[in-house]
C-alpha cells in the first residue's frame, strides 16, 4: 500500500531517467504524448502506404497491380488505421503533452492509467495490424455493415482480427477520457477557471466526454457481432428475424460523435495557433467554447444521416436532414470566429500558421459538401460514390490532419526544445495543398459521374481515365510532401534552432516554462490571473528556472504494460479459439491489476 | 493507493478517483442502454423456440431481485461502519454484501440451467441471444462487485482498513448500487412488461 504522505520524503528527480527501461515504466504525461505521436505517426504512414496502393491500382482502367480481395483489404485497413490509429492518438499525442501543461498541472489525475491507455492501444493496433501477416487483413470496410461481416459471408480471420482489435483498442479510449476528463476539471492551477482555459483543452474536454460516452455503444456493436461469429447468436442474423440495420445505427450512434472526437481536438489547436501568429486574442472565445460543446451535444443527434439510403421513412428523413443541416452553425460560427482573429491582426506567415489556415480553407470546403449530404435526395445520389470519399478526406485530411500538423509544428519546440525548419515546413505545406486538392477535388466529379467508391477497377468507358490519374498523381504529391517532413524532422535533431521558453510569443501557460519542459513541469503551483496569462500584465506568478523546495515526481512502473499484456493475451487466445489462453490472459490482467492497486505509488 | 483525501487538494473539492468512477459509470450507462434497448428493439421478434411468456419466472426472479436490493443495504452498512472504524461491523457487512452477491449469482445460474433445459439457448432465437447477452453482461459486472467486495473484506481482516480507506468502500459501494439499479431496470423491462404475451 502507500507510503503515507507524511513518512514520504520528497524528492526532485535528480539523475534524469532514461533508457528503454525508463520508456517502458514511463507515467511522465510528457513521455507518453511523445509515446502516442511516434506510434501513431508510424501508423499514420501505413496508413498512407495502403492509400498510395489503392491509388496506384485506380490510376489507369483496369488495374491489376492488387486483386479485389487485397484491394478490400488495403481500403478496409486504409480507413481503419486512418481513424483509429493515426488521427485519433495523434491528438492523444497533444492531450497528454498539452493538457496538464496548459492548465499547470505537475501530471494527469492518473499517470498509471494514463500509461495503461497507451500499452493499451499500441498492443491493440499491433493486433490488427498483424492481419496481414497471416494474409487475413480486415475486409468489410471501416464501418463493417452487418451481414457482410457475419460467419457465413465472412469465414476466414479477417473481421475477427478487426472485431477483437477495435474491442482492445475502445479500452484505452475510455481509460484515457475517463483520464483526462478528471485531469482537466481537478488539476487546473489557482486561477484556472474553466472559462480561463486554453481553447485546445476545452475542445479536448468536449471530445473526451464524447469517447466516454459513445465508445460503449460501439462496444456493444461489436459484442454483438463478436457473439455472432464466435458463439452463433443471431444479433445481425435475418434468418432468425435479425434487423441490419440494428448494427448501422449503433455503429453510427457511435460513428458521428466520433467524426466530432476526430475533428474538435483539431479546432481546438487552429484556436491556438491563430491567435498567437495574429497577434491577437481569440475573437469571441466563449462563443467558441460554446459552439464546441453545443457541437459535442448535437452529434448525438445527427447519426441516421449516415443512413438515408437504407429507406427509414419520411419522418426520420426530415428529422435527420434538419438537424444535420443545425448542427452546421455552430460549425460555421467556429469558421466566422477564426477569421474575425485574423482580421486586423499582425498576422506572421509561420508554418503552424500556414497549416490553421490551410485547415480553415479545406474544412470549408469539406463542410459544404457535408451539408449537401444533409438533404436526402442529394445524398441518396451521393450515396456509396466517391463524392462521400471527396469529402471525408477534406474533412480529415484537409481539415483534422492539416490542424494536427498546425500542431505538431507549433508545439514541436516545446516538445523537443527545437524549431522545425521553416522552409521545409512551408514546402510541406505547398505540396500538402496541391496533393489535397489534386487528388480529392477529382474525386466529387468522379463520384457524380457514378463512379462508386470501393470498386478495386473501373473501365474506360465510364470516361474517368484522366480525373482518376489526376487523383493518383495528387495523392503521391500528398504522399511525398510527408518525405519532407520526415527530412526536416531528422534536419533539425541535428541543426535545428533552439528554442526558448515562448519562440513564437504564445499566450497560454505551456510557454511560461522551458523547452522541453522540466519532468515536474512547474518548478511552482502556477497562480493564473487571466485568460491570456503571458499576454496580460501580472497575468501569472514568477515560475522560477529552479524548484524553490523539492518536488516528489512520480516513480515508474510496469504494472500498466503487464495489464495491457493479458488484454492483448485475451484477444490473441479468442482468434485462436483457444480458451487456455483466453483464461491465462483474464488471469494475468487480474492478477497485474491487483499488483497496480496494492503497488506504492504517490502521485 | 495514497490517502488521497488529505494529500491532494483538487479544483472542485470533488476527489480524483469518485469523479472518475462516477465517468465510469457514465460510460457504463451508456453499455447497458444500448443492450436493453436492443433487447426491446427484438423483443417479439423471434421466429421460432421459447419466448419470454414462456419461459420467465416472474416469482423466482422477484426472489433474487429482493436479494440484491438488500445487498445495497448491506453496502450503505458496510460503509457506515467503515468510516466509524467498526472493524467487526465492517467486516460482517461487507461479507454480506458479498454473500448476497454471490446468491444472486446462485439464482442467475439456476436459471440460466433451467432455460437451457426448457430448450432456450444463446443461438435459438432472437430472445435467446438478447436474454442471455443482457442478463449476462449484468451477471458478470455482479461477479466483478462480489470479487470487489471480497477483496475489501480480505483487507479489513488484514487490519488494512481503517476509516481512511473510506472512500475505497464508497466507491466499491457506488459500483454496487449502479450494478443494483441496472438490474432493476432489466427486471422491469425484461420480466415485468413483457410486451409479447
Amino acid at each position: 500500500m502507500a507510503t503515507s504522505a507524511a513518512g514520504h520524503e520528497p524528492a526532485v528527480a535528480s539523475a534524469k531517467r532514461s533508457g528503454v527501461w525508463s520508456w517502458i515504466t514511463t507515467t511522465d504525461h510528457k513521455r507518453i504524448g511523445i509515446l502516442y505521436g511516434v506510434t501513431a505517426f508510424t501508423f499514420f504512414l501505413m496508413g498512407g502506404v495502403e492509400a498510395l496502393i489503392i491509388r496506384a491500382q485506380l490510376a489507369r482502367p483496369n488495374g491489376t497491380l492488387v486483386d479485389a480481395e487485397t484491394y478490400n483489404q488495403l481500403f478496409t485497413m486504409h480507413g481503419t488505421t486512418m481513424v483509429f490509429l493515426a488521427i485519433m492518438p495523434l491528438s492523444a499525442a497533444f492531450f497528454n503533452y498539452m493538457i496538464p501543461l496548459q492548465i499547470g498541472a505537475r501530471d494527469v489525475a492518473f499517470p498509471r492509467l494514463n500509461a495503461f491507455s497507451y500499452w493499451v492501444f499500441l498492443f491493440g493496433g499491433l493486433f490488427l495490424s498483424a492481419s496481414f501477416l497471416f494474409g487475413a487483413a480486415p475486409n468489410g470496410g471501416w464501418f463493417g455493415y452487418a451481414n457482410l461481416t457475419s460467419k457465413a459471408y465472412s469465414p476466414g480471420l479477417n473481421i475477427d482480427f478487426w472485431v477483437l482489435g477495435l474491442q482492445v483498442l475502445g479500452i484505452a479510449s475510455i481509460a484515457a477520457g475517463i483520464n483526462f476528463i478528471v485531469t482537466i476539471v481537478n488539476l487546473r492551477a489557482p486561477g484556472m477557471t474553466l472559462m480561463r482555459m486554453p481553447v485546445f483543452t476545452w475542445m479536448s474536454l468536449v471530445t473526451q466526454f464524447i469517447v466516454v460516452t459513445a465508445f460503449p455503444v460501439i462496444t456493444v456493436a461489436l459484442i454483438f457481432l463478436l457473439f455472432d461469429r464466435f458463439f452463433g447468436t443471431n444479433f445481425y442474423n435475418v434468418a432468425a428475424g435479425g434487423d441490419l440495420l440494428l448494427w448501422q445505427h449503433l455503429f453510427w450512434l457511435f460513428g458521428h460523435p466520433e467524426v466530432y472526437i476526430l475533428i474538435l481536438p483539431t479546432m481546438g489547436i487552429v484556436s491556438e495557433v491563430l491567435p498567437t501568429f495574429s497577434r491577437k486574442p481569440l475573437f469571441g472565445y466563449a462563443v467558441v467554447v460554446y459552439s464546441g460543446v453545443l457541437i459535442g451535444v448535437m452529434g448525438w443527434g445527427v447519426w441516421s444521416h449516415h443512413m438515408f439510403a437504407t429507406g427509414l421513412g419520411p419522418v426520420a428523413d426530415s428529422v435527420f436532414s434538419a438537424t444535420t443541416m443545425l448542427i452546421a452553425i455552430p460549425t460555421g460560427v467556429k469558421i466566422f470566429n477564426w477569421i474575425a482573429t485574423m482580421w486586423g491582426g499582425r498576422i506572421e506567415l509561420k508554418t503552424p500558421m500556414l497549416f490553421a489556415i490551410g485547415f480553415i480553407a479545406m474544412f470549408i470546403l469539406g463542410g459544404l459538401s457535408g451539408v449537401m449530404h444533409s438533404s436526402p435526395p442529394s445524398d441518396l445520389q451521393q450515396t456509396d460514390t466517391y463524392f462521400v470519399v471527396a469529402h471525408i478526406h477534406y474533412v480529415l485530411v484537409g481539415g483534422a490532419i492539416m490542424g494536427i500538423l498546425s500542431g505538431i509544428y507549433y508545439w514541436w519546440p516545446k516538445m523537443f526544445g527545437k524549431v522545425l525548419h521553416e522552409g521545409m515546413g512551408k514546402a510541406h505545406w505547398l505540396f500538402m495543398v496541391v496533393g489535397i486538392n489534386l487528388s480529392f477535388f477529382p474525386m466529387h466529379l468522379i463520384g457524380l459521374l457514378g463512379m462508386p467508391r470501393r470498386i478495386y477497377t473501373y473501365d474506360t468507358q465510364l470516361g474517368l481515365d484522366t480525373m482518376n490519374l489526376v487523383s493518383t498523381v495528387g495523392a503521391f504529391i500528398l504522399g511525398g510532401s510527408f518525405l519532407i517532413f520526415l527530412y526536416n524532422v531528422w534536419w533539425t535533431r541535428k541543426n535545428g534552432l533552439r528554442a526558448g521558453n515562448d519562440p513564437w510569443g504564445g499566450a497560454t501557460l505551456e510557454w511560461a516554462v522551458s523547452s522541453p519542459p522540466p519532468e515536474y513541469n512547474f518548478s511552482v503551483i502556477p497562480q493564473v490571473n487571466s485568460r491570456l496569462p503571458l499576454w496580460t500584465a501580472n497575468g501569472l506568478n514568477e515560475i522560477p528556472e529552479v524548484p524553490p523546495e523539492p518536488i516528489h515526481v512520480p516513480g515508474g512502473t510496469y504494472w500498466p504494460i503487464l495489464t495491457a499484456a493479458g488484454i492483448l493475451a485475451l484477444a490473441v487466445g479468442a482468434i485462436m479459439h483457444s480458451l487456455w489462453i483466453v483464461l491465462g490472459g483474464v488471469g494475468f490482467t487480474v492478477f497485474s491489476i491487483y499488483r497496480w492497486a496494492f503497488e506504492p505509488f504517490e502521485v | 493507493m495514497t490517502q488521497a483525501v488529505a494529500a491532494h487538494h483538487t479544483s472542485t473539492g470533488l476527489d480524483n478517483k469518485k469523479l472518475a468512477f462516477w465517468l465510469f459509470i457514465g460510460s457504463e450507462c451508456l453499455l447497458f442502454g444500448s443492450l436493453i434497448a436492443t433487447y426491446l428493439v427484438y423483443e417479439g421478434r423471434s421466429i421460432s423456440g421459447p419466448t419470454t411468456h414462456e419461459i420467465l419466472n416472474i416469482p423466482v426472479t422477484s426472489i433474487s431481485t429482493f436479494d440484491l436490493l438488500m445487498s445495497s443495504l448491506a453496502m450503505v452498512l458496510a460503509l457506515a461502519a467503515v468510516t466509524r472504524g467498526d472493524k467487526l461491523w465492517s467486516r460482517v457487512w461487507l461479507a454480506t454484501t458479498a454473500g448476497l452477491g454471490v446468491v444472486f449469482l446462485g439464482f442467475q445460474a439456476y436459471e440460466f440451467v433451467t432455460f437451457v433445459h426448457e430448450g432456450l439457448t444463446l443461438q435459438v432465437n432472437l430472445f435467446g441471444s438478447t436474454f442471455f447477452t443482457l442478463t449476462g453482461f449484468h451477471g458478470g459486472h455482479v461477479l466483478v462487485g462480489v470479487i470487489w467486495l471480497l477483496t475489501l473484506f480480505v483487507r479489513s481482516l488484514q487490519g488494512k482498513l481503517g476509516p481512511d480507506k473510506a472512500l475505497n468502500v464508497e466507491i466499491a459501494g457506488l459500483y454496487w448500487h449502479f450494478v443494483d439499479v441496472v438490474w432493476i431496470v432489466i427486471f422491469t423491462v425484461v420480466y415485468l412488461i413483457q410486451t409479447s404475451a
